[in-house]
C-alpha cells in the first residue's frame, strides 16, 4: 500500500510560488492569433454582404441603402469566417476579448462610406456563384 | 423490512456540470435501478445543417461540444471530404492528428481533475487543472481558440503550425510529461484513491460489448478497440496501440484515461517529426452527393457523423452518434447494485457529456 503519494507534490506546491497569473497586476495571456473580437475599418468595406451570408450566427447585417454594418456581440461566436470571405481584408480579428457589457447594448453599428451599386437582377446570378466559389 | 425509494440525481449535480438526470431507485443505501433521463439542452443542431451551407456547418459541428469540439469538426469534415472525393493534403492530416490529440489531453485531464473532485480529493483536481492549463496554452498559441479551436476545414485545416512552434510544443510537452508521472502516481497508486475506486461499478466485458460501451469505457473492460486503429487521418502512418485496461471497474477506467495521456504525447511527438512540408488545404468546389458514415476516436469513445448530400450546396441530412449516447446502457448496468455514495463518482466513469448527447 502506498500512502501520501501526494506529499511531494505538497511540498513543490509549498515552495513554488503560485501557478495562477495574478490577473489585474499580471496581463492575461494573449497570442497573435487569438480570436478576441471582430472589428472593421469602415473606409474600405465595399457592402458586398459577403460577410453577412456567410456568418454561421447570422450575427452581420449590411444595410446598403442606409450605409451601415451591424455586428451583433451578444450572436457572434467569433469564429473568424466573416474575416476569412471578406473579399478587401477590411475585417480583422483583435486578439483582445470583448468587455462585459451590463445591459443588452450589443449590437454595434459601423457606417461606412462606399456603397456598392446594385445590379440588375440577370446579371446578378452567374456574379454570385462566381463570388461563392 | 426495508421500503423502495426513488432518490432523484440530477439534473442539477455538484459533481456533475451536465445536466443528467437519473432516477434512483434506492433499497436499503444500495441502487437497485437507474432510470436516466435526458432532454434539457436540445439545441437542434442536426436540423441547421439544411439552412447553411456545407462549408460553413464546420463551425456549427464544432460547437455540438466544447471538449471534443476538434475532433467533430474534423469528423464532420472527413465525411463531407468522402463524399466529393476530395483528397486533403498530407500536412493538414498530421496537424488534424495533432489537434486531436491535444483535445484528448485537454479532455483526459479535465476528466481526471473532475474525478478527483467527485472522490473529494480537491487538491488533486486543481493539480490536474494546473496541468491542463499548458495544454490549453499550446492550443491558443496554435489555433486561436482555446477551447473552440476553429482549424477544422472541408479540404484541410485552417492553420499552420511552424516548425520552430512544432518543436517548442514538443519540447512543453516533455516538460509536463515528468509533471504528469506525479499526477498519475497519486491517482493509480494512493491507497486512498485506491480504496474508493477498486471494484465499484463493475462492467464484465461481455456486457460492455453488448451494450455497445465505446472509448475508455470498453477499453477498461478489456476490450482492445479504438477508431484510430482503423487509420483515418495520419494514424496510419504513427505507431498506435490501444490502451487497455483488464480491471472492468472504475479503477481501470481512470487507468485507461491516464495511460492515453502519455501515449498522445507519444503520438504528437511522432507527428511532429514525421509531418511533410507541403499544402494545408485544396480548394473544395462543387456540391456534395451521396452519403457517407464518418468515424473518429473521440476521448470519449466512438463518434460517428452521418452526412447525406442531395446535389445542392446545403446538406440533406446530419446526423450524429456520440459517445455518451452509447454509454448509457453501460452506465445504467454499472449502477445496479452499487452503493449509494459511489453513484458519483460511477457516472463519472464514462464521462458523460450532454452537450453532446442532445446536440
Ligand atoms: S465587411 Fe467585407 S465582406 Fe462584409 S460587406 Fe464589407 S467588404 Fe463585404
Ligand atoms: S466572427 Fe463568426 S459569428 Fe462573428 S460575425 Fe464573424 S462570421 Fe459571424
Amino acid at each position: 500500500m502506498v500512502y501520501f503519494e501526494m506529499a511531494k507534490t505538497v511540498v513543490k506546491s509549498l515552495i513554488n510560488g503560485p501557478s495562477t497569473i495574478r490577473y489585474p497586476a499580471e496581463p492575461a495571456k494573449e497570442y497573435p492569433i487569438s480570436r478576441g473580437h471582430v472589428t472593421i475599418d469602415p473606409a474600405r468595406c465595399i457592402s458586398c454582404g459577403m460577410c453577412m451570408r456567410k456568418c454561421p450566427a447570422d450575427a452581420i447585417c449590411v444595410r446598403r441603402d442606409e450605409k451601415l454594418w451591424e455586428i451583433d456581440l451578444f450572436k457572434c461566436h467569433v469564429c473568424n469566417c466573416c474575416v476569412e470571405v471578406c473579399p478587401v481584408h477590411c475585417l480583422t480579428m483583435d486578439t483582445d476579448y470583448r468587455p462585459a457589457f451590463s445591459k443588452h447594448d450589443g449590437v454595434k453599428v459601423v457606417k461606412i462610406t462606399y456603397v456598392k451599386p446594385e445590379k440588375k437582377k440577370p446579371v446578378k446570378k452567374p456574379a454570385e456563384e462566381k463570388s461563392e466559389e | 423490512m426495508s421500503k423502495k425509494i426513488v432518490v432523484p440525481f440530477g439534473p442539477q449535480h455538484p459533481v456533475l456540470p451536465e445536466p443528467l438526470h437519473l432516477d434512483l431507485v434506492v433499497e436499503d443505501e444500495k441502487v437497485k435501478e437507474a432510470i436516466p433521463g435526458v432532454g434539457y439542452i436540445h439545441r437542434g443542431l442536426e436540423t441547421l445543417v439544411q439552412k447553411r451551407e456545407y462549408p460553413e456547418y464546420v463551425y456549427i459541428a464544432e460547437r455540438i461540444c466544447g471538449i471534443c469540439s476538434f475532433i467533430h469538426g474534423m469528423t464532420y469534415c472527413q465525411g463531407v471530404e468522402t463524399m466529393m472525393n476530395v483528397e486533403v493534403p498530407e500536412r493538414a492530416e498530421f496537424l488534424r492528428v495533432i489537434w486531436s490529440e491535444y483535445s484528448r489531453m485537454h479532455s483526459h485531464l479535465l476528466w481526471l481533475g473532475l474525478f478527483a473532485d467527485s472522490m473529494g480529493f480537491e487538491n488533486l483536481f486543481m493539480d490536474a487543472w494546473r496541468l491542463r492549463e499548458h495544454v490549453l496554452d499550446d492550443m491558443e498559441a496554435t489555433t486561436g481558440g482555446r477551447v473552440i479551436q476553429g482549424s477544422a476545414k472541408v479540404g484541410g485545416v485552417r492553420r499552420d503550425i511552424s516548425s520552430e512552434k512544432l518543436d517548442e510544443m514538443v519540447t512543453g510537452l516533455e516538460g509536463i510529461r515528468g509533471e504528469l508521472k506525479d499526477m498519475m502516481d497519486v491517482f493509480l497508486l494512493d491507497s486512498s484513491v485506491k480504496s474508493r475506486l477498486r471494484n465499484i461499478g463493475m462492467l464484465s466485458p461481455e456486457d460492455a460489448y453488448e451494450l455497445g460501451a465505446v472509448g475508455p469505457t470498453l477499453r477498461g473492460s478489456s476490450v482492445a478497440s479504438d477508431v484510430r486503429m482503423n487509420g483515418y487521418a495520419a494514424y496510419d502512418r504513427l505507431h498506435f496501440e490501444p490502451v487497455v485496461e483488464d480491471g472492468c471497474d472504475c479503477y481501470a477506467r481512470c487507468a485507461v484515461r491516464a495511460k492515453e495521456l502519455f501515449s498522445s504525447i507519444d503520438l504528437i511527438k511522432e507527428a511532429a517529426q514525421k509531418i511533410p512540408d507541403g499544402p494545408i488545404e485544396v480548394k473544395v468546389t462543387g456540391k456534395p452527393e451521396g452519403e457517407y458514415f464518418s468515424r473518429a476516436e473521440q476521448p470519449r469513445g466512438e463518434v460517428i457523423h452521418y452526412v447525406k448530400g442531395n446535389g445542392t450546396k446545403k446538406l440533406a441530412r446530419h446526423r450524429v452518434r456520440t459517445p455518451t449516447m452509447a454509454n448509457i446502457p453501460p452506465l445504467v448496468k454499472m449502477l445496479e447494485g452499487c452503493e449509494f455514495a459511489d453513484v458519483p463518482v460511477i457516472t463519472l466513469t464514462i464521462d458523460p457529456c450532454i452537450g453532446c448527447l442532445e446536440r
